[in-house]
């Protein structure tokens, strides 16, 4: 064992004595730097949310959307609610605005053309521990195309039957359970879900998405919205544990600055209420538009000078005829293999931990905000990036072993990172096909950077060119560490085939 | 100068390396554009797709493989320390480096045309098949058409470009890995950015000054009134870059011991 701490110790000595090399990590460390500036060139400090301002911030720090019309009286224990959902209605959207033009909120027309519910427009009944935007809630809601759905605190949603149109929500204690029924008596369990005991408000809610279209071209990629309203129709509204006295009021829970804002209509006609809402309750999603990730764009750079770092540790040797005296002294090839790779990875380890935390935080700085993204999720970013950097060298100095050219080496491992990467971000190719590349080819690690969350309850284009990698972080970083492993296998077997 | 040119197109002849960097250059530009042609989809009337940009894919690989045999033309001979022997036969240094520069540009093209070509082909024969047919508005690709003519000429002549911008960089570093390392950095760097850069004045900068995205305007056929910058100014841009590193290639091989 000793003999491999003395390689390792002679590989270390042969890396930091080549100056080149020294510079060499020094300029990685100063491109991610110097990407994450230019990434952020001409950004000003104003918040770019889908809201224009920001978000609020659910009761998990996710970002989230909270514009709904409420028709609500206090709880203050346990009880329950009970209403029959009669219809939901949506809106037409209005015309996309002309290129050019800032996108304005429309005034609310007198009487909106009605057409289908977007899929994900909701009506039903709601428990919310208070008014502020972001708030704990449990909910049990008709949707426009997907049935009931039991959703809790913007994140959870939990599907129930396809047609029910009877909504009941009972509050006992800390738990929430939402159960639907087809005719009013036989109920089945949707879900539950928990909700702090004590004052609360409860009643029944309109909310619906805006109208998306996603487009993507050779290029880029671009979201079309715009705000509809959705109307539900409420009769047979029964809540049992209220206030004694207390009357139906209407209020719009609203994200200031959201140019969805929900309207504030609600008419009460003896057991029927009418609600018009706009503006979602649903975890924000990313889409086009500034990403934290993007503050770690140099890692592309980066990852070009780590890859001539990993060649030349080989392929120097051959050059030099080095090689001949380090297998005379280690006549094991594959414990030489294994020392360069171990040396080379944790420098590059170390290299890109500093270029990397650099980076965030001056892309942080420029940026002047964090898109929502928690302290756990800005760490793997970082160590992401380095262990990607690491692994990607040691890719590099496989495909030196094996190809013992370092032109040509180089440019393999460059073009098969960072091209992949390029024909499918860019929205080179269609959606489908991008998919795959980014999970069959080693770019897929760059899945390790991404901040973005795929919600199912949620309508958004998940594909590459938004942002959407196919595979999770670690999965996707488990591809190049694949590639990694068997360029290794196969460097080893060369190596001890071949004459040095 | 005959002399110079005979004795660099003699070491790159008689050595293999230089002739399968050709074969593969014009293979996998190929390749890659039947592979994104096989991808590519229109499903209906008024796709918005390039079906001629679509094609010539090929070239974003094929760009790298000539990056690769430049840089070796002269990366190789630090290598080998047969610069020195170069140098004493031909002591002006300008002279060196233009015999390489026909040599280089020579053997691109002879990767580059046979590469288009089939890119070219890959799209005319397999496009149709994808729903770019006459009825969604995509007649089959005709080097008739003055637009694809300029596309398919103009991505040999920005290999060619690419591969003279290379030469020049490499003299520059004088080692063949880190100028294969620096050309991939300048030519793949500048479209990762422009992904992120959410800045649209700088957007447009970068689109229009680094090499890869002005010199690949070239490749455009439709809405190239809207292009930051247009076809033939793009490939201008990109020559403006080959001129430069051929320029400073040439000075600090002048001002360098070898």
């Amino acid at each position: 064992m000793s003999g491999f701490v003395g390689l390792l110790h002679a590989e270390l000595t042969k890396f930091r004595s080549v100056r080149g090399w020294v510079i060499g990590c020094g300029l990685a460390v100063f491109l991610m730097l110097l990407f994450a500036g230019l990434a952020g060139a001409g950004n000003s400090h104003t918040g770019n949310g889908p809201g224009g301002g920001a978000l609020p911030v659910g009761p998990d720090g996710t970002r989230v959307l909270d514009g709904l019309t409420l028709v609500h009286q206090p709880l203050d224990g346990d009880g329950s609610l009970t209403v029959r959902v009669a219809s939901l209605v949506g809106s037409e959207p209005p015309e996309p605005p002309q290129d050019g033009a800032a996108p304005t909120a429309p005034e609310r027309p007198a009487a909106p053309p009605t057409a289908a519910p977007e899929p994900w427009a909701k009506a039903g009944l709601i428990v919310k521990s208070g008014t502020a935007p972001g708030s704990p809630y449990a909910a049990v809601m008709v949707t426009g195309g997907h049935g009931v759905r039991m959703q809790h605190d913007f994140v959870h949603d939990t599907a129930g039957p396809a047609d029910a149109r009877w909504l009941r929500l009972v509050r006992a204690g800390g738990t929430v359970t939402g159960y639907a029924s087809a005719d009013g008596t036989a109920w089945t369990q949707v879900g539950t879900a928990a909700l702090a005991a004590g004052e609360a408000t409860a009643g029944i809610f309109v909310a619906t998405p805006g109208h998306e279209e996603f487009d993507q071209y050779p290029g880029g990629a671009s979201s079309i919205g715009g705000k509809v309203i959705a109307t539900g129709t409420f009769d047979n509204l029964v809540i049992a544990g209220g206030r004694p006295g207390a009357g139906w009021e209407t209020r719009a829970v609203a994200n200031e600055n959201d140019p969805q804002a929900p309207p504030l209509l609600s008419e009460h006609d003896g057991d029927t209420f009418t609600v018009q809402g706009s503006g979602d309750v649903a975890p924000a999603t990313g889409g086009p538009g500034p990403k934290l990730e993007q503050t770690l764009v140099g890692s592309f750079a980066a990852l070009t000078v780590v890859a001539v770092l990993g060649v030349l540790f080989v392929t120097t040797e051959y050059r030099r005829g080095l090689v001949r005296t380090t297998f005379t002294t280690t006549p094991g090839r594959i414990r030489v293999l294994a020392a360069k790779a171990v040396v080379l990875g944790a420098i590059t380890f170390a290299v890109g931990l500093v270029a990397s935390t650099g980076a965030l935080l001056l892309g942080k700085a420029i940026l002047g905000e964090d898109y929502g993204a928690t302290v756990g999720t800005q760490v793997r970013l970082v160590v992401g990036t380095a262990a990607l950097l690491a692994v990607a060298a040691v890719f590099a100095l496989a495909i030196g072993t094996i190809l013992r050219r370092g032109a040509g080496a180089v440019a393999a491992v460059v073009v098969l990172i960072t091209l992949p990467y390029i024909l499918s971000v860019a929205a080179v190719l269609p959606a489908v096909p991008a998919q795959w590349v980014l999970r069959l080819t080693p770019a897929a690690a760059f899945a390790v950077q991404q901040t973005l969350h795929v919600w199912p309850q949620v309508y958004q284009a998940y594909t590459p060119a938004f942002g959407y990698f196919p595979l999770s972080a670690w999965g996707g970083f488990a591809v190049l560490c694949g590639w990694t492993a068997a360029a290794l296998a196969i460097a080893a077997v060369l190596l001890r085939r071949r004459d040095a | 100068m005959t002399g110079a040119l005979h004795a660099e197109w003699t070491k790159l002849r008689t050595v293999a390396g230089p002739l399968w960097l050709v074969v593969g250059a014009a293979a996998l530009t190929a390749a890659l554009s039947v592979a994104a042609v096989a991808a590519a989809e229109c499903p209906a009337t008024g796709c918005g797709q390039d079906a001629v940009r679509t094609s010539l894919t090929g070239v974003q690989l094929g760009q790298a493989i000539v990056a690769v045999l430049a840089v070796l033309v002269i990366g190789d001979e630090y290598r080998t320390g047969l610069i020195r022997t170069t140098l004493a036969t031909v002591p002006s240094r300008v002279t060196v480096l233009a015999a390489k520069g026909a040599v280089v540009a020579g053997a691109t093209l002879a990767a580059a045309v046979p590469g288009v070509l089939g890119a070219y082909l890959a799209g005319r024969l397999m496009l149709p098949g994808r729903g770019f047919t006459a009825a969604h508005g995509y007649p089959p690709l005709s080097l008739t058409d003055g637009a694809t003519l300029r596309a398919v000429a103009g991505s040999v002549l920005y290999l060619t470009l690419v591969a003279l911008m290379s030469l020049g960089l490499a003299a520059a570093v004088r080692d063949a890995p880190t100028g294969v390392g620096t050309v991939l950095g300048v030519l793949y760097l500048a479209p990762v950015l422009i992904t992120v850069v959410s800045d649209p004045d700088w957007e447009k900068r970068l689109r229009q000054l680094t090499p890869s995205n002005a010199g690949l305007s070239i490749q455009h056929t439709i809405g190239v009134a809207d292009l930051p910058i247009g076809p033939w100014a793009g490939l201008g841009v990109l020559a403006l870059w080959s001129a430069g590193a051929l320029l400073l290639g040439g000075l600090l091989l002048r001002l360098r011991d070898a």
